[in-house]
């Protein structure tokens, strides 16, 4: 499975894009994709909401389950991505690249995301 | 009882294929392999393959063979031919329902009962206990469970998959019928039957021939889209097709009058059997007093039920869902539910689902969601 080396990654197994001029974008892992199976639904955060680093800010619905969806840091969320909103497939389908889920301005950052190795290492039940 | 997830024979031909596994009932079986829509749509329009070796089989035997299993199941065991099939439920003496079974005919005085996996030991137990019942009933009851491996093939693509590599008369097997055949070169029991709204077949065999019948079906099916299917799919196309599923719209606490099946009990038959009088009682009631009705939902938005959301209409509780999911065929969630009466006819206005504390709106339909052509 891969893991984009340039991301860093929470244990809720969301993905956080370096930030450029302050704004990161975030999705979920491969993982966590294949783990919840076809997505059908996804609430996002929306523009302008503030969201906190592991707490809960959206859901993502599958055929058998709904997930919460944490944010992996503190911020104001300035786009949500409605392709996503249409066409909950694409988290499957491309889970870091086309189904990114929200894009936010960063206040704060935790100090305890993952680097893609160390994540591996997370999800290979190490 | 051991936390150890048995394995059927397919097991490492499910992981070789990438499968996602899942504890059901005990056993360790296959999820999905890859998207669980794909395979639901491959079903719906081509073929799919599925590995059901958890499900249960007791055999029973001997003169009064029949006799028993009318005295231990609500159905009409007597009216079943040789060669046939019937749906039918085993309740409790106070009608609550122990679980709804496949009974095939396998020989003038041979039946076998196939109970669902997290039944399967309290099915034996009942019917093993009421052979003993009434005097004793001459008839063997043994538990078959090791001695079968079960691959069903279900879908549109699936009479002529199976034909290619059998001589057994297909076109003379009526849906709900079952005969002993050979398939790739493995003896096997036959039947057509299914759980998935569409036709196909169910294939019982040992469990050391499982592996050679799979690849076989695998290799017929190649060029007509056939693919290996999980309980994933399985769950959401026999929820499209209205058909129960123990544990969410049978329960002990309902009789089958409740579920809205009183058909399949048989108050016509000769002799007792066990829940008579409890079922009697049940059936008058539901005359004078409709229960809750089991009914469909069809979603206007996108988010999804769950088994035990509420179903509201006009700020109060009317009903609750017991089976929801995203429908792949008809693109939208869907759920059964139970609701009361009053808001059971298709087409109620006003009904909505409580779904994590917002009403979303939900129309009335009648079962099923989906009927095949024919």
């Amino acid at each position: 499975m891969s893991n984009p080396q340039q991301l860093r990654y929470s244990k809720e197994h969301e993905w956080l894009s370096t930030a450029e001029d302050g704004v990161a974008t975030v999705g979920i892992t491969e993982f966590a994709a294949n783990a919840l199976g076809d997505v059908v639904y996804a609430q996002l955060p929306e523009v302008g909401d503030t969201v906190t680093a592991g707490e809960t800010c959206g859901e993502l619905e599958s055929t058998k389950s709904v997930s919460d969806l944490y944010s992996p840091v503190s911020g104001e969320v300035v786009e949500s991505n409605q392709d996503v909103v249409d066409d909950p497939s694409l988290v499957n389908s491309a889970p870091f690249e086309g189904g990114w889920l929200f894009k936010v301005r960063v206040a704060e950052e935790p100090a305890d995301l993952l680097s893609s190795d160390e994540y591996i290492a997370l999800t290979s039940g190490n | 009882m051991s936390n150890v997830p048995r394995h059927t024979a397919l097991d490492a031909l499910h992981r070789s294929l990438g499968a996602s596994m899942t504890d059901f009932a005990g056993w360790d079986m296959p999820l999905r392999y890859g998207s669980e829509r794909d395979e639901h749509n491959a079903v719906r329009t081509r073929a799919g393959l599925f590995d059901l070796s958890h499900m249960g089989e007791i055999t029973v035997t001997g003169p009064q063979a029949v006799d028993l299993l009318n005295y231990a199941l609500v159905g009409n065991i007597g009216t079943i031919g040789p060669g046939r099939a019937r749906y039918t439920m085993i309740c409790q003496e106070d009608g609550g329902i122990l679980d709804d079974l496949i009974v095939y005919r396998l020989a003038e005085t041979e039946y076998m009962v196939v109970a669902n996996a997290g039944n399967a030991q309290i099915v034996l137990d009942a019917i093993t206990e009421r052979a003993a019942a009434q005097g004793g009933f001459e008839a063997e009851v043994r538990d078959d469970r090791d001695a079968y491996a079960l691959i069903a093939v279900q879908g549109p693509e699936s009479p002529g998959i199976l034909k290619s590599i059998t001589d057994a008369d297909l076109d003379g097997l009526k849906y709900y019928a079952g005969l002993p055949g050979t398939v790739a070169g493995v003896p096997a029991l036959i039947a057509r039957t299914g759980y998935t709204g569409e036709d196909g077949f169910e294939l019982f065999v040992a469990p050391a021939d499982a592996e050679k019948l799979w690849q076989a079906l695998t290799e017929a099916g190649k060029d007509v889209g056939l693919v290996p299917a999980g309980l994933s799919c399985r769950d959401t196309l026999r929820l499209e097709a209205g058909m129960p599923l123990y544990g969410h719209e049978l329960t002990t606490a309902l009789t089958p009058f409740d579920a809205g099946l009183g058909r399949v009990v048989k108050f016509e038959k000769e002799g007792d059997f066990v829940g008579r009088a409890a079922l009697e009682a049940a059936a008058e009631r539901a005359e004078t007093a409709p229960p809750r009705k089991l009914v469909g939902l069809i979603a206007e938005g996108r988010r999804v039920p769950r088994a035990g959301f509420s179903v509201v209409a006009d700020g109060k509780v009317i009903g609750e869902v017991t089976s929801g999911a995203p429908s792949p065929t008809l693109g939208k969630p869907i759920a059964m539910a139970y609701v009361d009466a009053a808001h059971a006819a298709p087409g109620t206005s006003g009904v909505g689902i409580d779904i994590r504390g917002t009403h979303e709106p939900y129309e009335v339909v009648a079962l099923p969601f989906y009927k095949r052509q024919k």
